[in-house]
């Protein structure tokens, strides 16, 4: 055995490139029969590679497994190729076998066109979510599972009725056109934004595979840059607010796995070179009249790179999120929104403003006046921290709410 | 929940009574921020319109400019929220920093759809 690593790395990149390429070619209604070929591809490679050492090339040496195998199973199975050759001799015309295109560029264009035919609005956003990291990241089931502190089962149903709702709608898995991107871009760029959320909010304890989850929603967000198609200004903005965001993972928990408060982190710890590659991003975003929430929520989080509390910083990040609140609501940016006008204003202007939101389901809110009544109000403080804490039910949040009462209880007059 | 037309009216006639640039600029944050105040309580309907003082009205068969010469007190603006009642679509209006320039601002409930 020479390499342990490869063969998972090489599953991790190769995976999602056969399965776009072979899906790309055969349709969405074959999608599971392409990853059976795909999956037993890999076999192969584990049991081949081990006895024979890995080959020289071994990416060319899966494509040609593929090929192989798909060659066979057209072969072998008249029925599928009843059904199919129609479909394969319009697409390579000149032979009855099935030309297989694994260049770079095919393998980009049958990526694009699986991203636009996964992140399709047949499915509700957690179904595309979970197919994206599936079909697109080449995840396992039980992987998302974990992530989704779910049972295999449940993401095994969801995937399934997914792909099932795509074959009936019959969606075609091809580039999307021009005129087509305003209307379904939005959509992929929420997906791929839940995507990276999901691995950078989830209460998983397996802090890699959130990592990897981040990773691959900025790979993905990079393919549409890369593509002049898919390149607007919001598909720039939306990476720039994954930068940003990310460049806080290593200082956001210790070693323990705990996580450290915002306001706790060791700025020196936050990834220089990502906020500097937000920046870069969010500039070029800056051009044209759209102002996306990923624009304000780009531009909430560069300022969040900023760790020293002035008032500009509050000033822009209290205005970025009225414009947000303007264009969507959300019970999140109005909690924020408030903290920030704490900040600007004061905490005594914030409380009222608070207690006009009557989140009362929301533990964050009761925290929110929590904290706003610390130091005006700490009985009120207290009683405050103390019905998020019967609300909450993420182990992290818990301890940030008792962290806080700690602090109020040993120090009353804070 | 209601939906509740507010209404700012200004006078738009009387020259002495127009802000000045300087207060027509240090309006704009505590306008942005009323109506942010409105999007977090999830009862902003339709983000504010802010109308040109020239206009144009038609009665019969002729259109005369300005608008509304006969009213003092022209339409300046206008905003949709939600709100349970007059009283509180009242104090939502209260908010409204261009009140302290002579503004007002009239409330109208939409009548429910039966």
């Amino acid at each position: 055995m020479n390499q342990p690593e490869l063969l998972p790395d090489l599953f991790r990149s190769e995976y999602r490139n056969i399965v776009s390429v072979l899906s790309y070619s055969f349709g969405i209604k074959h999608v599971e029969l392409v990853e059976d070929i795909v999956s037993d591809t890999f076999l192969s490679a584990t049991e081949d590679w081990s006895l024979k050492g890995t080959p020289d090339n071994p990416r060319a040496w899966l494509y040609a497994v593929a090929r192989n195998k798909i060659r066979n199973h057209l072969k072998r199975d008249t029925l599928f190729e009843k059904k199919i050759s129609k479909e394969i001799s319009t697409l390579t015309e000149t032979t009855e076998e099935p030309e297989l295109d694994f260049s770079v560029k095919n393998i980009a264009d049958s990526q694009l066109a699986m991203i636009f035919t996964v992140c399709n609005p047949v499915n509700s956003s957690e179904s595309q979510i979970s197919l994206a990291l599936n079909l697109l990241c080449g995840f396992g089931v039980q992987e998302i599972a974990d992530a989704f502190l779910t049972s295999k089962d449940v993401v095994y149903k969801r995937i399934n009725r997914a792909k099932e709702k795509l074959k009936d709608a019959d969606i075609d898995i091809r580039q999307p056109l021009l005129e087509e991107i305003p209307e379904r871009l939005p959509n992929v760029l929420m997906t791929l934004y839940l995507l990276f959320s999901e691995g950078y909010y989830s209460a998983s304890q397996n802090r890699i595979l959130r990592r990897d989850f981040c990773d691959e929603a900025m790979r993905l967000n990079m393919m549409l840059i890369d593509n002049k198609l898919t390149d607007t200004p919001a598909t720039k903005a939306l990476y720039a607010l994954m930068c940003f965001h990310a460049s806080r993972f290593n200082a956001r928990e210790d070693e323990m796995g705990e996580t450290i408060l915002y306001e706790d982190q060791d700025d020196s710890r936050w990834d220089k070179d990502l906020i500097t590659r937000g920046s870069y991003f969010l500039n070029f975003a800056s051009v044209g009249d759209e102002v996306s929430r990923f624009h304000l929520e780009a531009a909430i989080a560069y300022w969040h790179t900023h760790k020293e509390d002035t008032l500009e910083k509050w000033t822009r990040i209290l205005d970025y999120y009225n414009h947000l609140l303007v264009l969507e609501y959300s019970p999140i940016a109005a909690l924020n929104r408030t903290f920030a006008l704490s900040k600007v204003r004061g905490k005594e202007v914030a409380i009222i403003e608070a207690e006009k939101l009557q989140l009362t389901d929301n533990p964050h809110y009761f925290s929110l006046l929590g904290h706003l009544y610390t130091g005006i109000n700490n009985d009120l403080a207290r009683s405050n921290f103390q019905t998020a804490l019967n609300l909450v039910s993420s182990p992290t949040n818990r301890l940030t709410i008792l962290r806080h009462l700690n602090k109020l209880s040993k120090n009353p007059n804070a | 929940m209601n939906e509740y037309l507010l209404i700012i009216h200004r006078d738009l006639i009387n020259k002495e009574s127009a802000p000045s640039p300087q207060q027509m600029q240090d309006l704009i944050k505590p306008f942005q921020e009323w109506i942010g105040g409105i999007a977090a309580q999830n009862k902003l309907v339709a983000p504010p319109k802010r109308l040109d003082t020239s206009g144009r009205v038609v009665k019969g068969n002729v259109v005369t400019d300005g608008p509304y010469a006969e009213v003092k007190e022209s339409v300046g603006g206008l905003i949709i929220v939600r709100a349970n009642s007059y009283e509180e679509a009242s104090d939502i209006a209260k908010g409204c920093p261009i009140l302290n320039w002579g503004a007002s601002v009239e409330i109208r409930q939409a009548i429910p759809n039966a």
